[in-house]
């Protein structure tokens, strides 16, 4: 090499160095602007409503945003639920029906999210590993059957069930809402635990019913293990389906057992409302999903994005 | 009933005629059981006769047994083939009972004029309500601000796939930026109506309207005019909903083959070229999967319009489950309230199969 060729490229590499830098700097700082700010949309109204519940009157009046800074938090809205320090020991009848109501919530989703995920998950693994025959039905028109369940709009079943559980006495009744929540998470539990399974190979059982495993044993000691995660992502995504759920709440329960959507929904409702205590029952409302959404973000992303892609 | 739930085995295996006989006899027996419990409280309702139970609870209890014994029947009748049909047999049970029955049910309301604050009870009118509701201005008003949200789902698809191509993008701290994005679709929509609709967006002193009037909007007014209040309920809904499009699509291109990116780059494409030629082509599928999922969901919008608006101003944020809900709630009106249900649900079951029909035939002329 020539001493003019290398100061030819002495000369001309820092300037393509950086223009280059200068591109990657713009498209970072676009790439991080962008970030930042659909985090702070995502964030803000959760920041808003926690903030809110520690601030008087003047506070919301004056729009103040910053804790310590613009205003000082007090605990006002907590002790209107009972959950603040010095009202946690007394007796607070707000307090007993926010407990009700959560446990409502709790036994209702627990309780349906269960149900979908025993029947489903037997239902799934049927479908994928033996061949069924009803009338014309085959496996695919069965899974079609499940799944179409999915486009059912909950107000079409609303009005029957209204009348139906009247009759059947389960208005009122977490029963009768554990049972509608089975059914509505019930597609969503079949969809994910059929990719699940499909995802298992078939040599693993096939080993086992030659090692003298039945069906149900095989299905028991060797795919329930291996499919668990699958399950553990149906179980938190119909969690949070059944927690959520306000429509049939609202129209099938009136006073034993209404959920915490449904208490949430009847303080709005009314006039004049107090800001600091709706917002700290929002906040004590919202509190255990953002725990599960950080806490089980890796079992929620893989239920939603089962079967999505092949 | 008796082959409702029989999954007709391909070969019979260990069974013999003496035990299809005996499966054959619980099932029968099992249904015919069921069916004098159900009649001998049908004749007390209809007041034929004098005993019965206080409510219709027995003949749930049943069904349950019914089903119990369906099993039994069938593990006895078909041996190995039969323990096979114990897998989908609960689920088809329970949906059967949970879905068919109700939707059956469900079309005869419609066909009866039945309040529920009146004391008349229910009076079979035909297709009285079917008159009723074609001449009612505001079910096909709820029924247009269905097409625009339904619409307005392929703008949260692009917001949604520009968020997870950010996320896709080689950037620090990825999971907390998946975990804030994530955070909305964990909120229950109920808790969404007041944190967004009514506290930040309180005209006098909510955050988003001080932040209008420093941009220097004079009076913002979210639910005052017809167009700003749909675009508003639109994006309280996209807030909680954008989540999930966006994982989904992310989902998709962390799949995308590595090699096929890497030699379009090769080829010297720049990164529009790119994204249109390659990227894109290989997440229709994924798309289709989230728009058509997402439409599914959309139908059924209601929460935040019932919790934010009542479907005000004047119906111009209604959606079809917001207005029956009222229907019911308000006037009691059974009869008419499911008439609307039944026809939305036969709109929506059309409307979704022309759209796998048209998404189908699109994606093969791609092809």
């Amino acid at each position: 090499m020539s001493d003019a060729t290398i100061k030819y490229a002495a000369y001309v590499a820092p300037e393509t160095g950086a223009n280059e830098k200068a591109k990657i700097w713009t498209s970072k700082i676009f790439i991080y602007g962008a970030l930042l700010l659909w985090t702070i949309i995502c964030l803000f109204p959760i920041y808003w409503t926690i903030t809110t519940s520690f601030k008087i009157a003047p506070n919301v009046m004056k729009g103040a945003l910053v804790p310590w800074w613009d205003y000082m938090p007090d605990w006002k809205g907590w002790r209107s639920i009972g959950l603040s320090p010095d009202t946690l020991g007394e007796i607070s009848t707000v307090r007993e029906e926010f407990f009700k109501r959560f446990f409502n919530s709790l036994i209702a989703s627990l309780g349906a999210s269960f149900l979908a995920i025993v029947i489903g998950s037997l239902a799934a693994y049927g479908l994928t590993r033996f061949k069924y025959r009803w009338l014309w039905m085959r496996n695919n028109d069965i899974s079609f059957f499940f799944l179409s369940q999915l486009i059912l709009p909950p107000v079409v079943l609303a009005l029957p069930f209204l009348v139906l559980y009247r009759d059947l006495a389960l208005l009122d009744t977490l029963t009768g809402l554990i049972m509608l929540y089975t059914l509505m998470v019930l597609p969503i539990v079949i969809w994910i635990m059929r990719d699940q399974f499909e995802s298992i190979p078939l040599e693993l059982e096939e080993a086992a019913l030659v090692d003298g495993l039945s069906t149900w044993g095989a299905f028991l000691q060797i795919v329930f293990p291996i499919a668990l995660p699958g399950m553990v992502a149906a179980f938190v995504l119909s969690m949070i389906l059944c927690w959520n759920e306000y429509f049939f709440a609202a129209l099938l329960t009136s006073t034993n057992s209404t959920t915490l959507p449904v208490m949430v929904a009847s303080q709005t409702g009314s006039q004049g409302i107090n800001w600091w205590s709706m917002a700290a029952l929002s906040t004590a409302a919202i509190f255990p999903l953002i725990v599960v959404g950080i806490v089980l973000e890796r079992y929620i992303i893989k239920g939603m994005t089962a079967g999505a892609v092949k | 009933m008796h082959d409702t739930a029989t999954s007709t085995p391909l070969n019979y295996g260990e069974t013999t005629p003496e035990r299809q006989r005996l499966g054959g006899m619980i099932t029968w027996g099992a249904t015919a059981l069921l069916a004098a419990i159900a009649l001998y409280q049908t004749l007390f309702v209809a007041g034929f006769t004098a005993s019965g139970f206080s409510n219709w609870r027995p003949i749930l209890y049943a069904y349950g047994a019914w089903g119990i014994a369906l099993g039994v029947a069938q593990v006895v009748a078909n041996g190995e083939q039969g323990k096979r049909a114990l897998f989908v047999l609960p689920a088809i049970l329970f949906t059967v009972a949970m879905v068919i029955f109700p939707t059956l049910f469900g079309f005869y309301i419609a066909l009866t004029d039945w309040n529920l604050a009146s004391q008349d009870g229910m009076k079979f009118n035909g297709l009285d309500n079917f008159w009723q509701m074609l001449g009612d201005p505001f079910f096909w008003n709820a029924m247009l601000n269905m097409v625009f949200y339904v619409a307005m789902v392929l703008v949260e698809y692009v917001i949604a796939f520009g968020l997870a191509l950010l996320l896709n993008s080689e950037i620090r701290a990825r999971k907390f930026f998946r975990v804030a994005f994530l955070l909305p679709l964990m909120l229950s929509p109920v808790a969404v109506s007041w944190m967004v609709g009514k506290s930040m967006m309180e005209v006098r002193f909510g955050p988003i309207s001080n932040f209008l009037k420093w941009l220097g909007v004079a009076n913002p007014s979210f639910f005052g005019d017809a167009w700003v209040a749909k675009f508003t309920i639109q994006a309280m809904d996209a807030w909680t909903f954008i989540p999930f499009i966006m994982i989904m699509l992310l989902a998709g291109l962390q799949a995308l083959p590595k090699d096929v990116i890497e030699a379009s780059q090769v080829d010297g494409a720049n990164k529009w070229q790119q994204f249109w030629g390659v990227i894109f082509p290989l997440m229709i599928p994924v798309s289709i999967t989230a728009i058509v999922l997402r439409i599914i969901f959309k139908l059924k919008i209601a929460d935040i319009i019932i919790n934010v608006t009542s479907g005000g101003p004047g119906g111009a944020t209604d959606s079809v489950t917001s207005f029956i809900f009222r229907e019911y709630r308000d006037r009691s009106n059974v009869g008419y309230g499911t008439m609307l249900a039944m026809t939305y649900l036969v709109l929506i079951i059309v409307f979704i199969t022309l759209l796998l029909k048209f998404v189908d035939r699109w994606r093969r002329s791609l092809t």
